[in-house]
């Protein structure tokens, strides 16, 4: 089976879908590799890499024509939908939703296509979301980009010409894109606050360092596939003027929020950038849907009001080393699972195929089904956390006592119960027809059994700073063998069976004055 | 009518007992959960006073008052630091009661007059045999604890033969007291002879006990009162079925369990089997435990800091970490540790407590001396709660602890390897107050004080504590 990479088309598009590493990767999947020339030129890949890693260079014509499979960074153009082979496979990213003709088009032809902006985001897809590889280069660079613009310092210096304050760094939205642009403007010494309507995403913004801003408000954000989504009108209100608050006070702000399918939320508004200090800069990571920021202009750096805006559509593209290898692993592990070269099929019931595949020998396949339920979101974590910081998310465990605790209390009745079992055994085998009907002793028996297990149940949800007192309780509760003593109070006075029970009654009853006398000494001292 | 009344109220009383135990499951609760307990205590006897065969009342109301008074006065005299003592003199009561009862309930005629055959006999002398224990091994951990027994594990040769030959030879009166005792062969003259077999047996009993407890040190003294809270409880449950009475017994296996998960906590916390503190005696598995670090172990150097510089230490610092232990209480630091922690609070350090289970003498001891110096207990943390943030803390403070922050715990064969501790060698700077440089009752040196980060504040802890308290104050 022959795999071809082709040379972008796109104008200023840098990146490309295979490097000379992943071409290594496929050919030992079994795949013919077939690279145009040039194709990785613009990410500093040479064709001499190429081929040394085992790929065929030839022009475009013998890529769009003769190859089986054509992986691809950005949808094809007209003339490239025309040069493709009837029957062909494509994986490239689609937006499907936008480009209806070009799917049409492609339907003509036979063509299976793949998008790799909608494989799945699902735990097990992780290694081959492209989106998420992508966001994290962008947003990094959204960091360098706007250093570049920004006339300070990011970090702040005591220099002996004076002090220079820290910038200050606004993130919006803490996706992938949001989270590598914190950890990079982080990097850089700034300070970092970050805001987003998912209150899961806290944890993770916390762990890069950076403070996560709140709203007095109770609305979560957490939309479908770890999205965010449309949030209520007050939310929105109260959001802006969080912001136009924030304004005043932060140096750089990146935007980065998208709802899947919907242009971007207007969320830094013209009043924002007015309140912003001269020689603030605002990128715009939501530039291609329109942007975030109101005064955005998609493709272009202004400034207004003396603040730099800029709406990059192209960061991906600004680090084409590193996305084009990123991009190509992508795809490795996307034909890892399809099958690799001997295996390769299109299988409909492999979830993260069926998300991703658009048309299927022509025919329209997307949008796929609804996901099952048997796959809870809750389940399934947004990659963000494994692709933008290293670190592994945290888990708390409760080490509770439940298992020991539990397994004792089995074992501590077991026991006794066998004991009491064993001595009544032994007696009724030793001194047959001496034994009075043993069912009172049983009931008591159960009596105690149950009592055991209930104080077992009850001890372990005394908290440990309690246990002084506790062991005081017990130990005027345990004066209640005085009812032995009480019992024996009738006949002669001088019995000594009353005299042995009026001191049982005595030093039970200092166990029961001094035991909850102390006990409630100690708690009244307990205070909050 | 007057069984019922009798045994709606034992129900009553019971299920009161059980709130009341549940109630100390959190300092909100629980001064609720001891009303509970009193006032099921309450019911009980009342209850039981009521009941006809009672007519000696000239006898029991002296009792029951002169009881109540010096339980009184005991109580209310009682030093937080000295509770230990009272626990363990207060388990030897139930003990004895229970011993007494125990013969009381055999001399009494009525019982045999109702038929009761050998499982009650049985029962009396399970009810005495662990009643003996429980009274003498409290008696010996009072002593001990109270400091006029040497806290050394008293370790004779052959001790657990010893042991067992006192086990079998109690069987073996049993055996013969039941033989003798058995009522249907209804003469004066065997019930002296089974008085005389239970006598014998309850005495040895008694030296059983002492020497169980003899053998223990006294840094296992938590894990013996605990324990012997819970003998005290089965004492009240063996009672409860020689009495045929559910009160009895659902109060003594409430007990019972609560000391068994205290001692079972305790001993988690040292990372020793309950076997082990029994019948190890502290000290035996090792028996050099001073040349534990083998060639590397130089006579380390320790760094000694004056009441300033631990105060100029406090002042640098944001976050502090106070760790008592036993020397604290010796020494009745609390409230000067407490006026240090508000000082340090107002100067707007976070300062937090690191409890260690089996820190003082007995389970929540810490908590208990810390709660009367007024310090609020949503800052006195456990240890598995504080453990991790250690390493982000400027300054430890180690007031009379010694054994629960030894790193030697983390190392493989010494006495106390495995048992979790205070890894407060992760701090900034550790400062520990000591009274002198002596090993802790481990008997195991602590290569924490000649850590690098750690400086020595020798003194007594009370001493220091409030001179520091007075430096700080200077500064204002």
């Amino acid at each position: 089976m022959k795999v071809g990479i082709p040379k972008e088309s796109h104008p200023g598009e840098r990146r490309v879908a295979g490097t000379p590493g992943t071409v290594r990767t496929l050919r030992d999947q079994g795949f013919e590799v077939a690279v145009e020339r040039g194709a990785g030129a613009a990410a500093a890949y040479p064709d001499a890499l190429y081929e040394e890693a085992g790929a065929e260079l030839c022009d475009s014509a013998a890529i769009w024509q003769d190859c089986d499979l054509i992986l691809k960074v950005r949808p094809p153009n007209d003339l490239e939908a025309a040069a493709i082979r009837e029957g062909a496979h494509l994986i490239c990213f689609v937006y499907p939703a936008q480009n209806t003709a070009l799917v049409e088009r492609l339907g003509k032809k036979r063509v299976t296509l793949i998008a790799m902006d909608c494989v799945p985001r699902i735990s097990r897809a992780q290694k081959l979301d492209a989106l998420s590889s992508m966001a994290n280069a962008a947003g990094y660079r959204a960091v360098v980009e706007a250093a570049q613009h920004f006339g300070s310092f990011f970090t702040g210096q005591i220099t002996a010409a004076g002090r220079v304050p820290p910038a200050k760094v606004l993130v919006i939205g803490a996706g992938v894109a949001g989270l590598a642009a914190i950890a990079a403007a982080r990097g850089l010494g700034a300070i970092v606050r970050a805001f987003d309507t998912r209150e899961a995403v806290r944890d993770q913004v916390k762990s890069l360092g950076a403070e996560f801003l709140e709203l007095e408000f109770e609305e979560s954000g957490e939309g479908a596939g770890g999205y965010a989504k449309v949030m209520s009108e007050e939310f929105i209100k109260a959001e802006m003027d969080l912001f136009y608050e924030q304004a005043a006070e932060v140096d750089i702000v990146i935007t980065t929020a998208l709802i899947p399918g919907r242009p971007a939320p207007t969320l830094w508004q013209a009043r924002a950038v007015e309140r912003m200090k001269p020689g603030s800069v605002v990128v715009d990571l939501a530039a291609e849907q329109g942007g975030n920021c109101e005064l955005c202009v998609p493709d272009e750096v202004v400034v207004r009001h003396g603040v730099t805006i800029m709406g990059l559509t192209d960061l991906p593209s600004r680090m084409a080393t590193v996305t084009s290898n990123l991009y190509g692993t992508n795809l490795t592990h996307l034909l890892d699972d399809m099958g690799k070269a001997e295996g390769y099929h299109v299988d409909h019931d492999d979830e993260v195929v069926r998300g991703a595949l658009i048309l299927d020998q022509g025919e329209l396949m997307w949008p796929p089904p609804k996901r099952e339920p048997t796959i809870q979101p809750e389940k399934d974590p947004a990659p963000e956390p494994s692709v933008a910081h290293p670190a592994p998310p945290h888990e708390v465990t409760e080490p509770g006592p439940e298992t020991p605790a539990k397994t004792g209390g089995i074992g501590l009745g077991a026991v006794v119960g066998l004991a009491l079992a064993a001595a009544w055994v032994g007696l009724r085998f030793f001194y047959p027809g001496q034994i009075t009907p043993p069912l009172e002793f049983l009931q008591h028996l159960t009596v105690f059994v149950l009592a055991c297990f209930v104080g077992w149940q009850v001890i372990w949800s005394v908290t440990a700073a309690l246990h002084t007192p506790l062991m005081a309780v017990t130990n005027a509760i345990s004066g209640i063998i005085i009812v032995g003593g009480l019992l024996q109070a009738n006949g002669s006075p001088t019995d000594p069976k009353v005299m042995l029970g009026a001191a049982a009654v005595l030093l039970a009853t200092i166990n029961i004055a001094g035991g909850f006398l102390v006990t409630q000494r100690m708690l009244k001292m307990f205070r909050k | 009518m007057e069984i019922t009344l009798l045994i709606v109220a034992y129900l009553v009383s019971s299920v009161l007992f059980i709130l009341s135990l549940r109630g100390l499951s959190s300092q909100e609760t629980a001064r609720r959960g001891n009303v509970y307990g009193i006032t099921g205590m309450a019911i009980a006897v009342g209850a039981t006073l009521t009941v006809s065969t009672i007519t000696l009342y000239e006898v029991l109301v002296p009792a029951l008052a002169i009881g109540a008074v010096i339980g009184y006065f005991m109580a209310a005299r009682v030093g937080m630091t000295a509770m230990p003592e009272l626990v363990a003199l207060l388990h030897s009561f139930v003990g004895a009661a229970a011993v007494l009862v125990g013969f009381a309930t055999y001399l009494d005629s009525d019982m045999y007059a109702k038929g009761a055959g050998g499982v009650f006999l049985v029962e009396v002398f399970i009810d005495v045999f662990i009643g003996a224990i429980t009274f003498t091994g409290s008696v010996i951990a009072f002593l001990k604890l109270k400091g006029q027994l040497s806290g050394k594990p008293l370790l004779i040769p052959g001790r657990h033969l010893v042991n067992i030959a006192m086990v079998v030879g109690a069987i073996a009166l049993g055996v013969l007291y039941v033989q003798a005792g058995t009522p249907f062969a209804g003469s004066e003259l065997t019930q002296t002879e089974g008085l005389m077999y239970l006598g014998i047996m309850a005495a040895i009993a008694g030296v059983l006990g002492i020497h169980l407890v003899a053998a223990i040190g006294g840094a296992d003294m938590p894990v013996v009162v605990s324990m012997l809270n819970s003998y005290s409880g089965w004492t009240a449950a063996a009672a409860g079925f020689m009495l045929s009475n559910d009160l009895l017994i659902v109060t003594g296996a409430l007990v019972g369990s609560s000391g068994a998960i205290l001692s079972y906590i305790m001993c988690r916390a040292m990372n020793r089997s309950i076997w082990n503190v029994i019948f190890g005696g502290f000290g035996t598995s090792s028996g050099a435990p001073a040349k534990l670090r083998g060639d590397d172990d130089k006579p380390g150097e320790v760094q000694e800091l004056d009441v300033q510089g631990c105060v100029d230490e406090l002042l640098a610092a944001s976050s502090v970490v106070i760790v008592p232990g036993y020397g604290m209480a010796v020494a009745r630091a609390q409230h000067s540790v407490c006026d240090l922690t508000q000082l340090l609070r107002d100067r707007g350090k976070e300062v937090r407590f690191g409890i260690h289970p089996v820190a003082g003498r007995l389970p929540g001891h810490m908590n208990v001396l810390l709660a009367e110096a007024n310090v609020p207990y949503d800052i006195v943390l456990e240890m598995d709660e504080i453990n991790d943030d250690l390493s982000d803390t400027d300054v430890v403070l180690v007031i009379g602890a010694n054994d629960i922050v030894n790193p030697i715990a983390l190392e493989e064969g010494s006495p106390i390897s495995g048992m979790p501790v205070l890894e407060v060698w992760e701090a900034g700077r550790t400062v520990i107050f000591k009274r002198s440089r002596a090993t802790g009752y481990a008997g195991v040196d602590n290569p924490l004080f000649y850590h690098e980060r750690s400086r020595m504040l020798f003194g007594d802890a009370g001493d220091t504590v409030g001179e520091l308290v007075g430096a700080l104050r200077a500064k204002r």
